[in-house]
């Protein structure tokens, strides 16, 4: 089963926090405002919510990338 | 400290004959190193033989990286493309002198090595990269050795030397292919690393000047003789720079391996230090107890530690640790190319933290705090410069620990006011904001 | 019966006109509030983001159909071409001109959304700025065609728009003089804080 894993772009990121809003269950953000992402694979049942994050970041930081699992 | 012994500074890269010589002669050059075997560029038996011999040496990158030299040219051989060679003699890293010293005593090497590179990689142009701020001119000393080597009918390749802005990161690889590109020399979020850089459509072979110096004499002397000094897992020599409380500060070539309390001897330094910055700025501090260890990848791993580019900083007995990683962690964090938000704001924060801890201004909270940002900042930049702080202010914490207990409780201790024995530059671009 | 449809199609011009300059100065609105990061505890961040979306839409609508019902009014001429070409209409030149800048600037965001993933994030982002100037240009042409400028209920409205934007651009601007000073005191800006020893160089 292909999994997915959460990337953010840290030079295009400017700390909207659009993403910790969409994805609590793997996004926080650090003091600062910026996203600090947890690294595990993104399942099936958190994929959709994934893109719907993945798409609303106004400058396209956040990555899902697909990966073995 | 042990005596110094013979076998611990070798002269490969070095040689003393070079003593007295013009290091700007081609002539002198090849009456010492004797000549490059010829470079059969279009040949594919000695293409694939020259890359076996650069594989079976072992030669990995001393531009901080270690990455195996092999395995980078196959990489860019594999990219589509005629590739271009670009020396990186930008040497960031304010303590390191030993791509000055290369350029200035043994420049030719370094163009030799280039040419076998821009050989195996079927290149047609080489451009060396050094700071535009050198007030030493070496620049035009580069220039007028490439003319002779034109002159001399020993270029199958264009060689053009280019003096690029300075800053701790100025090395860094993919901010350098960005300035080649005439963007701002900043580095580059790469989602896929294995993606070759690229200056226009032609893929960068970016190599240390150091490794290209290394490579020029495996091409004259073969992979057996690299091999023959060395350990068996990091074979080879290597140019160290010493500095910090040392009697003779300067670069020394060592073989890899060779312990580091023997390579600090050999510059002076006193038989009682509070420890040694391993690897540069964005190195890793070693206690006095771990001076013994051999200066090469492996057992410098197992300490969390790297060769890095190859300098040592000494530290006295009377200076004081916290104080001195304060002043580095400061001037790296002015050294941000201030892209990414961790590194833009969690730097001056890991700064901050550390001299409230220096002067005796720590309250109940500071070093949870330091401990907790450190780790939440590694990683999360597009290049490595936070990671290298958060490795420097780990291992402070954990070499200075009986100091640091001090510090903690919210106490100054007497080398806080010493003078540091650092050679912190002025940042590049001060006062710089956030992109 | 011509005068009848007429009427008809005047009083959607005027309605459909007012509706699109209310919703647009929302639009705004949370545009600014989008670019503010503003957001409690009970409103997150990208609701304003999502809203300003899906409003400016409905936005262009209104003014698309505002635009139809003038140039098919026949009562006075307004041709396709004073559409997006600025003060060419032969009826009020000026003040219609003023709304076809509107239209222009506004054409000018959706194409640019429409076709972001291909240009560069500067040129979106430009255009996007750009896009500020059709509120106030909205705003005039609104008052200056005199249709209903000299209803009170108008000029409420209209000052009901101002005051909201104002409110808006004056938060946005306190909050990011706010944030710039925060990124000082964390020594963003690289002003060393406390004097450490003597550096030896």
């Amino acid at each position: 089963m292909s999994t997915h894993r959460l990337r953010v772009d840290p030079v295009a990121c400017d700390a909207y926090g659009f993403c910790a809003e969409l994805l609590p269950e793997r996004i926080t953000l650090d003091e600062w405002g910026y996203p600090v992402v947890d690294g595990t694979p993104v399942d099936r049942g958190l994929v959709e919510l994934a893109r719907r994050a993945v798409a609303e970041c106004p400058r396209r930081a956040l990555l899902l990338e697909a990966a073995e699992a | 400290m042990s005596t110094l012994t013979a076998p611990a500074l070798a002269s490969r890269l070095l040689s003393p004959e070079l003593d007295g010589r013009d290091p700007t002669s081609l002539a002198d050059h090849l009456a010492l190193r004797g000549e490059l075997p010829p470079l059969r560029g279009d040949d594919a038996a000695w293409v694939a033989a020259m890359l076996q011999a650069v594989a079976d040496s072992g030669l990995s990158g001393r531009g901080g990286a270690g990455f195996p030299s092999a395995r980078k040219l196959a990489g860019i051989r594999r990219a589509g493309g005629t590739p271009l060679v670009v020396v990186n003699a930008m040497e960031g890293e304010p303590e390191s002198l030993k791509d000055k010293v290369l350029l200035t005593a043994v420049l030719h090497l370094v163009l030799d090595g280039a040419a076998v590179a821009a050989a195996l990689l079927g290149a047609r142009r080489v451009v060396v990269c050094l700071p535009a701020d050198d007030p030493s001119g070496t620049a035009e000393v580069l220039r007028r050795a490439v003319a002779e080597r034109a002159r001399a009918g020993r270029s199958g390749v264009e060689v053009v030397v280019a003096a690029r802005p300075g800053g701790y990161a100025a090395g860094e690889e993919s901010a350098l292919v960005e300035g080649l590109n005439d963007r701002p020399g900043l580095p580059i979020f790469r989602a896929d690393k294995a993606t070759p850089l690229r200056v226009g459509r032609a893929p960068a072979l970016v190599h240390n000047a150091e490794t290209l110096a290394h490579l020029a004499l495996i091409a004259r002397h073969g992979a057996a003789w690299f091999r023959s000094a060395g350990t068996a897992a990091s074979p080879g020599t290597t140019l160290v720079t010493v500095a910090g409380a040392v009697v003779r500060p300067g670069v020394f070539e060592v073989e890899l391996g060779c312990p580091i309390d023997v390579i600090c001897a050999a510059a002076g330094a006193p038989d009682d230090v509070a420890g040694v910055l391993v690897g540069g700025y964005a190195g890793t501090w070693l206690g006095p107890q771990h001076l013994g260890t051999p200066f090469e990848r492996g057992a410098l791993a197992e300490l969390g530690a790297t060769t890095g580019v190859g300098v040592l900083v000494v530290l006295a007995a009377s200076s004081c640790g916290i104080t001195e990683t304060a002043r580095i962690a400061r001037y790296m964090a002015g050294e941000s190319a201030g892209q990414c938000g961790p590194c833009v704001f969690g730097l001056p924060a890991l700064a901050e933290d550390l001299e409230l801890l220096a002067v005796g201004r720590a309250g109940p909270t500071t070093m949870d705090r330091l401990r907790g940002r450190a780790s939440l900042i590694a990683g999360r930049g597009a290049c490595r410069h936070p990671d290298g702080v958060v490795r420097l202010v780990e291992s402070a914490l954990v070499a200075f620990a009986d100091d640091l207990e001090r510090h903690a409780r919210g106490h100054a201790c007497r080398g806080t006011a010493a003078p540091s024995v650092l050679n912190i530059p002025r940042n590049a671009r001060p006062g710089r904001r956030a992109a | 019966m011509l005068a009848t449809s007429s009427t008809t199609l005047w009083y959607a011009t005027r309605a459909t006109g007012v509706v699109a300059l209310l919703l647009l100065t929302i639009t705004v609105v949370l545009g600014v509030l989008t670019a503010g990061r503003l957001r409690t505890k009970r409103w997150p961040a990208f609701a304003n983001a999502e809203l300003h979306k899906r409003l400016s839409i409905i936005t262009v609508v209104f003014l698309a159909i505002h635009i139809l019902t003038s140039v098919l009014d026949t009562y006075v001429h307004i041709g396709w071409a004073s559409v997006v070409v600025p003060f060419t209409s032969s009826y009020q030149p000026f003040w219609t001109g003023l709304g076809t800048v509107g239209v222009d600037l506004l054409l000018a965001v959706m194409i640019s959304s429409a076709l972001r993933q291909r240009i560069s994030p500067r040129l979106w982002r430009g255009l996007h700025w750009l896009a500020y100037g059709s509120w106030p240009v909205a705003l005039a042409h609104a008052l200056g065609m005199g249709s209903d400028a000299k209803y009170a209920w108008l000029q409420a409205l209209a000052a009901a728009c101002i005051a909201a934007v104002a409110a808006a651009v004056v938060w946005r601007v306190r909050d990011a003089r706010r944030a710039a000073d925060l990124a000082r005191r964390s020594g963003a800006l690289t002003r060393t804080l406390t004097p450490v020893g003597t550096p030896s160089r």
